[in-house]
């Protein structure tokens, strides 16, 4: 199966090399510039295959009162479509060896399973909408999904210092109606299409949050991935930051590690 | 390549080749791999706030429970050992003061199918009140009369993925009896149950049931179909004497139960439906439960979601059910606040509209840090019917207060 589809693979990759560096040296419209830097930003993060990373994810309310949690995680590349994932709690402890199934889409919402090991129970979940908090933190349901081309629609805007590198800013607005914001703005490196920086604004234009990446490190000679994610509440003065490890390619994983069987065994 | 082929066949068509080579490579494994070690202990308080059905009936109640669990996983993760056991010590009622395996199995899995063996829980249901299809394990009554609580079952299950959906297979050698809680436990019958049940099958609680489950999911919708036939879990209680006193004697039939299950997505609408068509000697009969949930999410500005629960339980036997849900109505909020602490409220009433009797109850819970949590429960049955199988609860309306304590 994988074999079959890998020449296949590969002259899709060929093909959106060539229709994405080409126009950025020409005369174009701010959209279709906008578009074509986040299509090159997604093409340097295609063919991974899978990937599976440990994360520890800290939450600070406004007082600087910490909470932890312990989370491993795995996914799926799938072409046209968005990816597979897998989620697994540690701590706390109370939901230690909860999973949650997740088989992001384009155009549709995602198919989403929770499994509650107290219950031994799969449960189907609504995931519509996704602007609300997952697991209590700053980051929303939307923001932890997988980053598809044609979720958004896009515009250049500038190009800018970000610390020591140079950063193409391009403002992207959601597709989907159910997206809690209204526009991100993001900060992407021109040297190696990192995303340096987001901000979010929310549903009355106003700037809700901003996501900064640091420690970025390349993994099997290719994809960049940060060490430390934080997220900053502006109106609420909370932060959720994501301290990443443990980041594996290619290991292996197929359809079969991400089906109800899966989520039922996952520990 | 053929070679290959063919030798993966082989291997897959011979159980001793597999079984094998499974122990082989879990042996092999299992110097890298790690036994993790969690569990938790709860201590729980009940009041009961009305006068009691029976004098040796006590008012408040104290109970600890303990379960600890073992997983171990090779490190090819082909083999997975998982042992969790628990035990509750009661203040007032012996039968409640009870131990059970809950789990005690090895999943060996290979490419699209796995082996799971030993004592497990399998779960069937979509609903919310009512769980009709899921027969597999024994009702834990003494646990929590909600009916949520289930006994380890032996079985051996075979498990396939394939592009038609899963497939399991199940051969379930032996049978649990239910538990039930004594006469000076709250809430509890009006008599004690005869530790002497009685089986229609000559094999009694050594007959090894089977059954087979279908399910596979589309984009919005997950289907399922499934068949039983075995002891059935549901006792008939019949009323005897034993030395003088008055008992109920479980009996428990053979049965044969296919079941259906559906769970659409539209919106932010989940509507849900069970139905079951059981035969047992001394019945046919068809029953469905059916409803949705519809979800408002981030309401007033906040970031909790609230769920609104809509479900009517039916059964063809009507008045003579021995089910308690056979012409009710349930209505349900359920608020999950998506804060730090993960607070979550359930509130459900339901309606018996053949005995006019009501059942409320509330559950909610809140974590207060990495290790603890904090839950609460309460109940309250309106059932002034005498003829309505809640009638006997009808005194014990009690409010439950749990800390539980992760390691």
């Amino acid at each position: 199966m994988a074999l079959n589809n890998l020449p296949h693979k590969l002259a899709l990759t060929g093909l959106s090399l060539c229709v994405t560096l080409s126009p950025l040296a020409l005369a174009q419209s701010v959209e279709d510039k906008g578009r074509s830097i986040m299509e090159e930003y997604e093409r340097r993060d295609t063919g991974w295959q899978d990937m599976q990373a440990e994360m520890q994810m800290i939450l600070r309310n406004a007082q600087g009162q910490e909470s932890i949690r312990e989370i491993r995680m795995k996914s799926l590349e799938q072409e046209n479509d968005g990816d597979k994932s897998l989620t697994i709690f540690d701590e706390p402890r109370d939901v230690k060896g909860t999973a949650f199934l997740s088989f992001s889409h384009i155009n549709k919402p995602d198919d989403q399973w929770l499994y509650l090991p107290a219950l031994g129970r799969v449960k189907r979940i609504s995931s519509r909408n996704k602007s609300g908090p997952f697991m209590g933190s700053e980051f929303s349901y939307e923001d932890m999904g997988s980053f598809e081309i044609d979720k958004y629609t896009y515009k250049y805007l500038t190009e800018e210092a970000c610390g020591k590198l140079t950063c193409y800013v391009v403002e992207s607005y959601p597709v989907e109606k159910t997206s809690g914001y209204t526009r991100r703005i993001s900060w992407v490196d021109t040297t190696e299409y990192r995303m340096q920086k987001l901000d979010f604004y929310d549903r009355k234009n106003e700037r809700l949050k901003t996501l900064n990446f640091t420690g970025y490190q390349q993994y099997v000679g290719q994809y960049w991935r940060a060490d430390k994610m934080e997220m900053q509440n502006h109106q609420n003065g909370k932060s959720t930051v994501l301290a990443w490890k443990d980041y594996r390619f290619k290991q292996g994983l197929d359809e079969r590690d991400f089906n109800k069987n899966a989520l039922k065994r996952a520990r | 390549m053929k070679q290959a082929i063919t030798a993966a066949k082989m291997q897959r068509s011979k159980p001793a080749y597999w079984l094998a080579g499974a122990l082989m490579s879990a042996l092999a494994g299992s110097a890298q791999a790690e036994l993790e070690f969690s569990g938790k202990i709860d201590l729980e308080a009940r009041v009961f706030t009305e006068d009691a059905s029976r004098n040796n009936q006590e008012d408040t109640n104290a109970s600890v429970l303990i379960e600890p669990q073992w997983v171990w996983f090779s490190e090819d993760q082909q083999h997975l050992l998982q042992f969790k056991p628990m035990l509750r010590i009661d203040q007032n009622d012996d039968e409640r003061t009870h131990g059970d395996i809950r789990e005690a199995y090895w999943i060996y899995t290979q490419d699209n199918w796995e082996v799971r063996s030993g004592l497990r829980k399998e779960f069937w249901g979509v609903t919310e009140f009512q769980h009709l299809v899921d027969v597999i394990n024994q009702t834990d009554l003494v646990e929590n009369i909600s009916g949520e609580e289930k006994l380890g079952q032996p079985m051996i299950n075979l498990s396939i993925a394939m592009d038609s959906g899963i497939w399991d297979f199940y051969l379930l050698p032996g049978f649990r009896e239910r538990t039930f809680a004594s006469t000076d436990g709250r809430p509890s019958l009006p008599l004690n149950i005869s530790d002497d049940a009685q089986y229609e099958s000559s094999a009694k609680q050594l007959h090894t049931d089977l059954a087979i489950r279908w399910s596979q999911s589309y984009d919005w919708l997950d289907l399922t179909l499934s068949a039983f036939h075995g002891t059935n879990r549901e006792p008939l209680l019949q009323a005897s004497l034993e030395n003088g006193t008055p008992v109920l004697v479980p009996y428990y039939e053979q049965m044969t139960q296919v079941g259906a299950t559906a769970q659409a997505i539209w919106l932010d609408w989940l509507f849900k439906l069970e139905m079951i068509h059981r035969d047992s000697k001394s019945e046919s009969f068809a029953a469905l439960h059916t409803g949705f949930e519809y979800t408002l999410y981030g309401i007033m500005d906040t970031d909790t979601d609230l769920g609104l629960i809509v479900e009517y339980g039916w059964d063809e036997r009507g008045k003579d059910a021995s089910s308690t849900m056979q012409n009710d109505l349930f209505g349900g909020l359920r608020f999950a606040l998506n804060d730090e602490e993960g607070t979550e409220i359930l509130a459900g009433l339901g309606r018996d509209m053949d005995y006019d009797g009501h059942i409320f109850s509330i559950e909610a819970s809140r974590r207060l840090n990495n290790w603890w949590k904090l839950s609460g429960e309460a109940r309250i049955i309106d059932a002034s019917d005498s003829r309505d199988p809640m009638h006997s609860l009808r005194n014990d309306d009690y409010l439950q207060v749990t800390i539980s304590r992760y390691f």
